[in-house]
């Protein structure tokens, strides 16, 4: 990542799952600390980056990694061991090793909001004869919590919702999740038993859940690429692509990339809207529209010239692979039901959702 | 606070000792908010961190202890951590301020006094340590003793004598039943180290305690989890119930987001299971297990390959998870090429008739991309998956014709590797293809190959025509061939006389190949098979031809499965290093202490049978614990125990004879219920480890993620 290597090294039979967990643990804390990390970001905050690692392993066993937590005590800025900084420190080890380490007691707000974003990457692998080979969503529900005091949440998704799809059978319409997984302040026994997700979110952003659905998957863009190899100099290209939503919503940011065999000299491109490019350092044609409503259809025609080479190398063929993003539609159709704040002072709470479904490398069309 | 980004970048340039010195001797004076000697500091310790030796500087940092400023503190304890060990003679001058900061009234500052110390292991700091320790671990602050926990395995690596005989053990089995998680499971997690290693104490878990931890694991963190999940493998459960309901429990974290939870999750089922007699309930964790296994590949590539490899471990234990998911381990064109190979391997062990057709035209996309290393193992798959496979293998043998076709060299070599095989499994069934695989024969330049090629010639002789000057042309640079072409060569030259004993060329042919092994040839199997053929067709060529031609086993596919009683040893490792490599972590690494199944009333008889035992090493006879706890592993003792469910007992092993009589003892558990049994150490009879494993490592090697060498050769 950014030319540094984050490395770990061991003498036994070490957990090896639990070493790449805290290796990406720890570039999220370094990140949250100091932005971006990179030799620069490195060596300007060394002596904080010796005072994290001792605080976040010990002895090779990871311990305390709650951002919210080590934020309290590991500081830039200069601690005193006075008297008075002795309470405090007996505030922070008992959260450090409390049961709820994730959060603080003392969070106070003037208006308290907690924002919801449901991200779903679509994982699409579509076959050279149009039939889908995988088509999965990975899906992300992030939260932002900004909630006084110790709020107690619950969290709905829609009201027809198969989590395990080994328990009953398809229920035609429903929203079926394969496996979903939480952040460590969600109760899984409580979720074992009743179904519901309940928890007290730490202060600020983290990931609430991650889900999988492979059953009733929406693709929002359906691409349908012809493409020829005509004699050895030519290969010629149609692909069509149309936004299948509702037409109120639109993708943006949407890239396609369409290979090009490697001896290929030009590219001639027609397109409809957006601007399509020959770049040959990736023998690709970049097809780039900022914008696509729902319901349209677009079309690209192009043909390329290659030059005749005295190897014939048969050419590979990597898909076609697109990016987008679509907001306000969730390829898996999950939605946010509810999401109720239960706390002392019995405030009110401001929710906000969003909903986002991208894909970016991962929705790759053969031909 | 990432607005105030640090600016120390600058400090980064090599100083001398002697400035360093002087400036902070300069910064006594007028040093307001020890702004001056916070900077020299930052100095020091950015050239230490470049690996300067800042050594000579020791008496002057040390000064800068008494300072009140929790940041200057630690930059003097990381100096003493990087010289500490190597200033052992000055190391006395730190004590007084180490004991006052271990009495400390912030509880950070204790703790992170005896963290400090406990990282400097001479016996010095040692003994002062163990002094405070004591104190520590009963501190009233969970932050002090959960360190203090963990300063407890570190002083096992310093000096596991005195450890022993500070009882420190008992003291971390006493924190097992703290009030706080956090603490209880480091406290695992230090016996555990303890525990593993060879002159530790044996650290087992009765089933009170057992529960008592999963308590625990809802209030622990993430990692916390692991240590306790990790430590249930100590618990040997006795009854069906036991081992079920502990499972039921467990299930609930494969909902955890953290892959190392789920994985050692996956660790504890996959144990239990061994344990469990409830079908229903072991197909549904069979079931539940699926799920997270797959989500675990949409995380970053490395935990995505640690995921894999597991799953191929896994899968072959327990069929029945993810039997269904093939598609899912389909390669993505993006994946890194590591990812791909251990999903490559996957899809072939996830292959049936039903599934057959898609699988192999996932194979035949991967045959044609870039990469050589990919398309070799994708090549030889669909020829795997031929053998495997029978109602798919008129398909895969049209698809390796098809790639044949394309003459790309690599893809030909692997493709003829592989269809010698198919030729074995189906005899009689796709021999007409052998002219069109003797059209490529100068495409192959690789010794394997080249002997699979000859092989095909040699034991086909009589259904291809020319085959006696096809053997003349290969045998032409005899010579100059690797030893394995040279010993295909021989053995085809045999076969093909024997087949066409009429031609004069193959009688030449074998008369100088015979003659070149024999007499030129270094080789001593070379010269040893030339003899042994030379005399056979001397004495009786019928027979001769009898032998050579001699019907040959199937071959199956059976042979590059793990066999089970290691297949169970290495889930006990799921997860760890171990599950990467498909190795045991005694067969890599030095002192590593090696894991199997205990047997107990519960335990499978399939299990059973295959029953896998770990030597555990002689151990010096010298050591003798006092501790509470028998002093030898006798029946008496533990019934003793067993009336107050307090925890384990740290046991010693005392040398070979003691190990070995309490191996005797567990024999026969039958009666004992959930007590702790100290030492159940068994071992192997005539000291041989691996004297069951077979060769079940040697035929497994096709699974190494690296191009193949030697699957599903005879």
């Amino acid at each position: 990542m950014n030319n540094l290597y984050i490395v770990a090294v061991t003498k036994c039979n070490a957990n090896a799952a639990l070493v790449f967990e805290y290796c990406y643990r720890f570039i999220s804390i370094a990140k949250s600390y100091f932005g971006k990390v990179d030799e620069e970001a490195v060596k300007n905050n060394f002596v904080l980056i010796y005072e994290l690692i001792d605080e976040i392993i010990d002895f090779g066993y990871p311990q305390n990694s709650e951002i919210d937590t080590l934020k309290t005590y590991i500081t830039t800025e200069s601690i005193m061991s006075t008297a008075t900084a002795i309470e405090e420190s007996s505030k922070i080890t008992t959260q450090a090793t409390g049961a709820t380490s994730w959060r603080r007691a003392d969070v106070k707000y003037k208006k308290n909001e907690a924002f919801v974003d449901v991200v779903e990457t679509v994982n699409l692998s579509k076959g050279a004869t149009g039939h889908t080979i995988r088509a999965e969503v990975d899906g992300h529900i992030l939260m932002r919590a900004y909630l006084s005091g110790t709020p107690e949440c619950k969290f709905g998704l829609n009201d027809k919702l198969v989590i395990d799809k080994n328990d009953h059978g398809g229920m035609g319409d429903a929203v079926e999740l394969d496996d979903c997984r939480f952040h460590q302040c969600v109760r899984l026994d409580e979720f074992d038993s009743s179904r519901t997700i309940s928890f007290i979110p730490p202060d600020g952003e983290f990931e609430l859940m991650r889900y999988r659905s492979t059953r009733n998957v929406k693709l929002p863009l359906r691409v349908i690429p012809t493409v020829n190899e005509m004699g050895t100099t030519q290969v010629s290209y149609i692909v069509n692509v149309k936004a299948d939503f509702n037409n109120k919503l639109s993708a943006t940011n949407v890239v396609i990339r369409i290979p090009t065999p490697l001896n290929t000299t030009s590219v001639d491109c027609k397109v409809p809207s957006g601007k399509a490019k020959y770049v040959p350092a990736e023998n690709m044609v970049v097809w780039k529209i900022p914008r696509i409503q729902g319901g349209a259809e677009l079309t690209f025609s192009g043909l390329a010239q290659l030059t005749s080479t005295t190897t014939r190398q048969v050419w590979a063929r990597p898909p076609i692979d697109v990016d987008f993003q679509v907001l306000m539609f969730t390829s898996s159709g999950l939605i946010v039901r509810f999401l109720k704040v239960f706390e002392k002072s019995n405030y009110n709470s401001i929710k906000w959702v969003r909903y986002l479904t991208k894909a970016s490398g991962t929705y790759q069309i053969k031909f | 606070m990432a607005s105030q980004a640090g600016q120390d970048a600058k400090f980064f340039t090599r100083g001398k000792i002697q400035e360093f010195r002087a400036e902070l001797q300069a910064a006594e004076s007028k040093d307001k908010k020890f702004v001056k000697r916070k900077t020299v500091l930052k100095k020091i310790v950015a050239n230490i961190t470049m690996g300067n030796d800042m050594s000579p500087l020791f008496t002057d940092v040390v000064q800068c202890l008494g300072i009140p400023l929790i940041e200057i503190k630690k930059m003097v304890y990381l100096f003493l951590v990087s010289y500490g060990r190597s200033k052992g003679e000055q190391i006395h001058l730190v004590i007084p301020s180490f004991l006052q900061d271990c009495n400390d009234r912030n509880p950070l500052v204790r703790a992170l006094a005896i963290r400090t110390m406990s990282y400097i292991p001479i016996p010095v700091v040692i003994d002062a340590l163990t002094e405070q320790l004591r104190h520590c671990l009963k501190d009233r602050d969970p932050y002090v003793r959960k360190t203090a926990a963990i300063c407890v395995a570190k002083l096992f690596t310093a000096d596991p004598r005195k450890a022993e005989r500070g009882g420190f053990v008992e003291m971390l089995r006493d924190l097992l039943l703290d009030a706080n998680a956090t603490v209880v499971s480091n406290a695992v997690a230090a016996l555990s180290e303890i525990g593993d290693r060879q002159d530790g104490v044996i650290f087992k878990l009765n089933l009170t305690v057992a529960n008592r931890l999963l308590q625990a694991l809802t209030e622990s963190s993430e990692w916390g989890q692991i240590y306790i999940l990790d430590s249930l493998l100590r618990y040997v459960p006795e009854k069906h119930a036991d081992a079920e309901l502990m499972a039921e429990r467990v299930v609930v974290q494969l909902s955890h987001a953290n892959s190392a939870v789920v994985l050692t999750s996956i660790k504890v089922l996959l144990y239990l299971m061994n344990y469990m007699e409830n079908r229903k309930l072991i197909d549904y964790i069979c079931k539940k297990m699926g799920p997270p296994l797959v989500t675990i590949l949409s995380s970053g590539p490395e935990v995505q390959y640690v995921a894999l490899r597991n799953i191929l471990l896994i899968i072959q234990r327990r069929p029945n998870v993810l039997k269904n998911d093939v598609k899912v381990f389909f390669c993505k064109y993006n994946d890194p090429i590591y990812v791909k190979l251990a999903k490559l391997e996957i899809m072939y062990r996830l292959a049936r008739e039903e599934n057959a057709r898609e699988v192999l035209a996932e194979l035949q996309e991967y045959a044609s991309e870039v990469d050589v290393d990919f398309v070799r193992k994708a090549v030889r798959s669909i020829g795997r998956l031929a053998i495997k496979v029978e109602a798919a293998a008129d398909l895969c043998i049209k698809t390796l014709l098809d790639l044949i076709e394309t003459k790309v060299t690599y893809v030909v070599q692997e493709a003829v590797i592989v269809i010698k095989d198919v030729f074995r499994r189906y005899p009689g069934k796709y021999e007409g293809i052998i002219p069109t695989l003797c059209e490529n024969l100068d495409a192959l330049d690789e010794p394997e190959s080249k002997a699979a090629m000859i092989w095909i010639v040699g034991q086909f002789a009589d259904r291809i025509e020319n085959a006696d000057e096809l053997m003349d042309d290969l045998t032409f640079t005899f010579m100059e061939e690797p030893v394995e072409v040279q010993l295909a060569l021989l053995t085809a030259a045999v076969k093909v006389f024997i087949h066409k004993a009429q031609s004069e060329t193959s009688k030449a042919i074998v008369h100088k190949v015979l003659k070149w092994a024999t007499e030129e040839v270094d080789n001593p199997d070379l010269r040893d098979r030339g003899f042994m053929y030379w005399r056979m067709l001397a004495i009786n060529p019928t027979v001769a031809g009898e032998i050579v031609l001699a019907e040959k086993p199937a071959i199956t596919t059976d042979s590059d499965r793990m066999d089970r009683g290691a297949l169970d040893q290495l889930l006990l490792h799921t997860g760890t290093l171990g599950s990467i490599y498909h190795k045991n972590p005694e067969t890599f690494i030095r002192n590593a202490a090696g894991k199997a199944l205990a047997d107990s009333p519960a335990l499978n008889p399939l299990s059973r049978q295959v029953l896998v035992s770990v030597a555990r090493p002689s151990l010096p006879s010298a050591v003798n614990v006092p501790g509470p706890g028998p002093p030898e592993p006798t029946r008496d003792g533990a019934t003793a125990i067993d009336s107050k469910p307090t925890p384990p007992i740290p046991a010693d092993g005392e040398g070979d004879a003691d190990a070995s009589s309490s191996g005797d003892h567990s024999g026969d558990a039958d009666g004992e219920e959930d007590h702790i049994t100290a030492a159940t150490s068994v071992v192997a009879p005539g000291g041989d480890p691996y004297a069951n494993l077979g060769n079940a490592f040697g035929t497994y090697a096709a699974d190494e993620p690296k191009p193949h060498t030697n699957d599903l050769l005879f």
